[in-house]
């Protein structure tokens, strides 16, 4: 017992491969928060007076508010004075083409794996990358352009497609929905725009990367993805972070429509810098994500696996209000050293037939914490609608927490709602028995991992979920034996 | 092959080997019969390397490396197999994938490249019906909701993949029904080449009449009391163990 135990109990610090900086000239603001501050982003993007109104009317929100203090994690008080609102690297104000793009941000995203270079892009995905407050490059825009899907950055759609964003920013999401969605209201500096018109099937998974570069820099992007009755889009997002000492906040928002029959599939792999082996530094990543399945039969669906940032409090949610509409919500959160989770969704039921399901695999190693919060309310009209949870948790030491926050609201009688919950912790069984066919414990432990996750890493599109696999080993190397 | 010489073993403060010598050449099979409690199993724990158990004395030579020094990987990977008496679960990894990743992992020690895909589905054809195993039962996760008997069948499958020098069957037998008994010591017999040794433990004797063995011995109180050739399996069938512990001088609790 003891041997095994007591390397079980060791926890090793797992590289972060993304921690470098790239040392491209930024253009800022000075640190803190101000209707001044509010003003010169939106001047620094030159937009329209009613984005301007918009964004004061949220930071006056704002400031009435509090931090929200309910969720299962624990960290020192952010000084939102301390931190700078807007960055963005400098360099030509138009690009013609990709060429332009500054050698150093090219260098960037190749090391992030990203390629912009449309010519040699093998792979069927289309790219719009943000570092610190802009979006970099938007890749296949004239391909998608012909079949009237707008992909392009936020900033770009508040000048292009003013009617679109007026429409739909902050329906799903409203400012004022909590602290952190006001916050990125007002401050918010760009992201990404997607817009399928009707009937039409995205031919290549959309994609955005993140990336924070700048130091004590907040990220607050926008991500707003509309569906237009019958249309179907993939869309993926990645994010890293240089490894700094500091907390660096990351708070988003991202907003999804689906009209009738309209269906948007949503992943994202969210790798920000943990903060190292003491829990010194890392991401505070306070997201807000939300989806409506507006019309009838649309279905909104989204993927999840988190292994990064200090701490995460997030809860993709579904809006269940067109009748026969589907929601679904799959996440694989991976904590370790002193990381702390508390990740979930939210599946309202408003119409009738509607139906949900959640996976959620959370995974604690080292001194970390991994909270599940979930809710799922059934509406007085939401004639028979179902849902179905499953939260499993697996344990790796026994320094660790898992915890399951389950609520429950049901409205009408008609509803079926099944929730099963597992703990387990890898068995010195099953690493035996595993040790005994010839495999080292690190490869059995993420062979068991892989294993435990598998249903949720089968939602991932295939290139994603190569790189998943890989960052889940990773995340955990050296947290057993 | 195999030399066991005085091995003491316990786990936590009990001692449960008390001085085992044996000496398995290539080829032979070695059945250890025994009373409930007498040691056997941990006999098997320990030669795989279980790290539950404390060798607290004796020596133990495999293919003339010092076993004991080994960890469990190397064990396996320099050729020793165990069968275990309680297959474990894992779920969501298919039996295959477990497999193929064992097998890549002990080429890749032995300085070998990874078998392919096609040369690995043919191996498993192969295999497969060396013991009478189903394609479906190898894609559904290892042991996960298999019978008994399926368990068994799976290990002794995954032994005909990984081809070991040295196996060992920790009560194999158990929980199997006739049939099922007879298509796993088949398989075990099909496995024997006059260079593979066996290391065959059981309760009873009815495993041995379809797995001949060539040394029988007696475990008993965590030592090795008697051994002989495969009619001593008959003659404990016949009178019990109660048979050695009289021959041991031991009065007989009624």
């Amino acid at each position: 017992m003891s041997e095994m135990l007591e390397t079980l109990e060791q926890t090793a610090l797992s590289d972060y491969k993304y921690g470098w900086v790239t040392n491209i000239e930024a253009d800022e603001a000075p640190p803190g928060l101000s209707e001044d501050i509010v003003r010169f982003i939106s001047a620094k993007k030159k937009e329209p007076e009613w984005m301007l109104e918009w964004r004061l009317k949220a930071y006056r929100h704002w400031l009435k508010m509090t931090e929200p203090t309910w969720p299962n994690v624990h960290y020192p008080k952010i000084d939102y004075q301390a931190i700078k609102y807007y960055s963005a690297p400098k360099q030509k104000v138009t690009l013609n083409s990709l060429d332009e793009i500054d050698p150093e941000l090219r260098a960037t995203f190749e090391k992030l794996g990203i390629s912009l270079d449309e010519q040699k892009r093998l792979s069927n995905v289309a790219v719009d990358a943000v570092i610190d407050s802009v979006s970099i490059a938007t890749t296949f825009k004239a391909e998608l352009a012909e079949l009237g899907i707008i992909f392009c950055s936020m900033s770009e759609a508040v000048q292009e497609h003013p009617e679109l964003i007026k429409k739909y920013l902050g329906s799903v999401v409203p400012m004022t929905d909590n602290y952190f969605t006001a916050l990125n209201s007002a401050v918010f500096s760009d992201g990404s725009f997607c817009f399928i018109p009707k009937g039409v099937k995205s031919p290549m998974e959309l994609s955005t990367y993140f990336r924070i570069n700048a130091e004590n820099t907040g990220q607050f992007e926008r991500t707003l993805i509309v569906a237009e009755a019958g249309a179907y889009v993939s869309y993926l997002e990645g994010c890293t972070a240089p490894m700094r000492d500091e907390n660096q906040l990351h708070a988003a928002v991202v907003e999804i429509v689906a009209m009738d029959n309209a269906e948007v599939k949503y992943s994202t792999v969210q790798n920000w810098y943990p903060g190292n082996k003491e829990g010194v530094g890392g991401i505070y990543n306070f997201v807000t994500k939300r989806g409506i399945c507006a019309g009838v039969n649309s279905k909104i669906s989204w993927t999840q696996v988190e292994t990064g940032s200090a701490v995460t409090w997030k809860y993709p949610s579904v809006i269940l209000k067109g009748d026969n509409s589907q929601g679904e919500f799959y996440s694989i959160a991976v904590t370790n050293n002193y990381q702390q989770a508390d990740t979930g969704t939210k599946m309202m039921h408003i119409g009738k037939n509607t139906r949900s399901r959640i996976v959620s695999k959370g995974i604690s190693a080292g001194f970390s914490n991994n909270s599940y919060r979930g809710l799922v309310q059934v509406g007085k009209n939401a004639t028979n609608a179902r849902n179905f949870s499953q939260c499993d948790s697996l344990l790796l030491g026994d320094k660790c927490g898992a915890h399951t926050f389950p609520y429950i609201e049901v409205k009408n009688s008609t509803a079926q709602v099944e929730h099963e919950a597992t703990t387990s912790k890898i068995g010195e069984d099953q690493i035996f028995y595993c040790n005994q066919r010839g495999l080292e414990t690190e490869t059995a432990v993420a062979l068991i991992i892989n294993g435990f996750a598998k249903e949720v890493m089968n939602q991932l599109p295939m290139e994603f979920a190569v790189e998943a696999q890989k960052l889940l080993a990773i995340s955990l190397e050296g947290s057993v034996g | 092959m195999l030399h066991i010489k005085n091995l003491h073993a316990r786990i936590e403060e009990k001692e449960i080997l008390n001085g085992i010598n044996l000496d398995i050449k290539p080829g032979e099979v070695h059945a250890i019969m025994g009373p409930n409690g007498s040691g056997k199993s941990t006999l098997a724990s320990v030669l795989a390397g279980r790290a539950d158990y404390e060798v607290t004395a004796g020596e133990v030579t495999f293919l003339s490396k010092n076993l004991l020094e080994l960890s469990p990987e190397d064990r396996a990977r320099e050729g020793l197999f165990l069968a275990f008496q309680y297959p474990i679960e894992i779920p969501g990894v298919s039996t295959t994938n477990f497999i193929k990743t064992a097998v890549n992992e002990i080429r890749k020690y032995r300085g070998e490249e990874p078998m392919d895909a096609v040369q690995f589905l043919k191996k498993m054809k192969e295999k497969m019906k060396l013991v009478e195993i189903d394609q479906s039962l190898l894609s559904r996760s290892l042991n996960e909701g298999f019978s008994g008997g399926e368990k068994k069948r799976n290990e002794i499958f995954q032994m005909a993949m990984l081809e070991p020098t040295m196996a060992i069957l920790d009560e194999t037998d158990s929980g199997l029904d006739i049939d099922a008994l007879r298509i796993v010591a088949e398989g075990v017999n099909k496995l024997r080449d006059g260079n593979r040794s066996f290391l065959v433990i059981t309760h009873y004797q009815r495993l041995l009449e379809y797995i001949v063995p060539d040394f029988v011995h007696v475990l008993y109180k965590g030592r090795i009391v008697k051994s002989g050739g495969k009619e001593l399996a008959l003659e404990l069938e016949e009178k019990g163990y109660d048979f050695i512990k009289e021959e041991l001088g031991e009065s007989v609790e009624a």
